[in-house]
């Protein structure tokens, strides 16, 4: 039944291997971009504040597909900017991390906002107290325990972005579900079998991280 | 004070928000300008890219509005096939029984474990002659309601369990004390409580089965609202305009069903029918993925 997996002809775990490191590489991407946001959006500055929000709502109601396709047609094929790649597969992987950054940024920024709404009021009023400026609150007292009340959260986000890297697939980046849609076409009377494969391929991926980060979780939570 | 992390800013603070807004607006001005003038340097900017849009009535009557009901076809039909399959394996997922309660769970996990583009891609493997041989102009579109359908059907699931769960206790020892059986008190006296509950994050659900639908038309040869960029920008060759576009109008209309959603959370949570139960649409729209918030009674 598994047969054609033999014949050499598909390199699974390679494809595997470049899910993985688009994953990676996003998620730690979009931490950084979603800290960002969450600190526009909750800064004392109004201008800043409007622009995160704008930001985070037009780029959540995007489809994936419709950034990462704008990456490749718009970014690159049309202003030529190829972000540093030299060969078609490194263009086309950096600038699906792009689109994966822009899109799952948005998530971080709202997981991390409702995070900072967690930590009691009195915790930011003692810190102004000391004479800590907005930026030394926000780094030195909010974040630190924001950050451990929405390991949970992030932890969806990141099984949610394992997940979307596949549609990288949409620009050629030779990752599982490109190869799934190949194999698919190739192999048709084992069309259970290379669902089967690929099926596995992203249980195994989604699955410890949310155990992992679900036992982090609730190890590093502050307990009030 | 409008906020927890800052005082209401006096002269000195004023003055250093104004500080910070002119460096965010040179940053942004800056950034704006080096787009715009590389977008110009290539002829985006020209007048002719942008204006079909205003002027050609046959860019939207052929491609962008077929496409958007393609798009709302798709979504919508896949919508009502989850629901009430959903709604069958939330229930399921809270039998008594372990041997309904094991392989249901098990079904629901193991579809929210995998994309949705690769339940596409397996759908449309499943149209082929071989198998339940649909012809092959229809196939893009029951390729793509199958892939949603098996998706969002197991997350509907767990929104179900969730709103079910988020009703306080005494719901059921209520329904038990007057002496229902367990079906009755699960179809009279649950269901109806955790719909309401379950009703803004099933809208904001519907924002997410909308976005997944693009995924068809850039693999399966869908023709959904996003595969239209191709057809416009080979004739008017604006590529960038259109997907603009075309971004634009996925925005607006995501963005009404999610202000429809906050609007619908408020109004429950304010009319006194309700328990006050409330399954948190936020976390169910995390999307592509997360858990379906745990709801919580404030």
């Amino acid at each position: 039944m598994f047969d054609f997996l033999d014949s050499g002809q598909y390199d699974v775990l390679g494809a595997f291997w470049v899910t993985v490191q688009l994953t990676l590489y996003s998620a730690v991407g979009s931490l950084i971009w979603g800290t960002v946001l969450a600190g526009m959006r909750v800064s004392p500055v109004p201008l800043l504040r409007g622009f995160g929000t704008a930001y985070v709502n037009l780029v959540r109601n995007t489809p994936l597909t419709l950034l990462i396709l704008g990456c490749s047609l718009g970014l690159s094929q049309t202003l030529d900017i190829s972000l540093g790649g030299d060969t078609f597969k490194e263009t086309g992987f950096r600038l699906a991390v792009l689109g994966l950054i822009a899109y799952t940024g948005t998530f971080v920024c709202e997981a991390l906002r409702s995070g900072i709404n967690t930590v009691p009021v009195g915790q930011a009023e003692a810190a102004r107290a000391l004479g800590l400026s907005f930026f030394q609150v926000l780094t030195l007292i909010v974040l630190p325990q924001a950050f451990r009340a929405v390991i949970a959260p992030l932890a969806n986000v990141l099984i949610a972005l394992t997940k979307n890297t596949t549609v990288a697939a949409t620009i050629g980046v030779a990752e599982a579900a490109l190869l799934m849609k190949e194999m698919l076409e190739n192999e048709a009377q084992a069309v259970f079998a290379v669902f089967a494969i690929f099926a596995l391929g992203f249980v195994l991926l989604t699955l410890p991280t949310g155990l992992l980060l679900g036992w982090v979780a609730k190890r590093l939570a502050v307990k009030r | 004070m409008s906020s927890v992390l800052y005082d209401a800013p006096g002269p000195k603070a004023k003055a250093r928000n104004w500080i910070y807004s002119g460096i965010f607006v040179v940053l942004f001005g800056l950034v704006l300008w080096w787009a715009l003038s590389l977008m110009g340097e290539k002829g985006q900017l020209d007048a002719d890219k942008w204006s079909p849009f205003v002027t050609d009535s046959q860019v939207w009557t052929t491609y962008l509005l077929p496409g958007l009901v393609e798009t709302l076809k798709a979504g919508a039909l896949a919508m009502v096939i989850a629901l009430p399959l959903g709604a069958l394996l939330g229930i399921g997922r809270l039998s008594d029984h372990a041997w309904v309660r094991g392989p249901v769970g098990a079904w629901v996990e193991f579809f929210r474990a995998i994309p949705v583009l690769m339940l596409m891609l397996f759908g449309n493997a499943l149209m082929a002659p071989r198998f339940l041989d649909v012809p092959s102009d229809t196939r893009p579109f029951w390729a793509v309601v199958t892939g949603l359908v098996l998706y969002n059907s197991a997350v509907i699931g767990e929104i179900v369990r969730a709103g079910v769960l988020s009703l306080p206790r005494g719901q059921t020892d209520a329904a038990k004390a007057i002496g229902m059986r367990k079906g009755q008190t699960m179809f009279y006296v649950l269901i109806p409580q955790a719909v309401s509950a379950m009703l803004p994050a099933l809208v904001s659900q519907l924002v997410v089965i909308l976005k997944d639908t693009a995924l068809g038309g850039a693999l399966l040869g869908y023709g959904d609202l996003l595969s239209m960029n191709r057809l416009i920008s080979a004739n008017y060759s604006n590529t960038i305009a259109t997907l603009v576009v075309i971004a634009l109008i996925y925005i607006v209309v995501n963005f009404a069903l999610t202000t429809f959603a906050s609007w619908l959370e408020r109004w429950l949570r304010q009319s006194k029918k309700g328990t006050g139960a409330m399954v948190e649409a936020d976390v169910a729209e995390v999307d592509a993925g997360g858990a379906a918030g745990v709801g919580k009674a404030p």
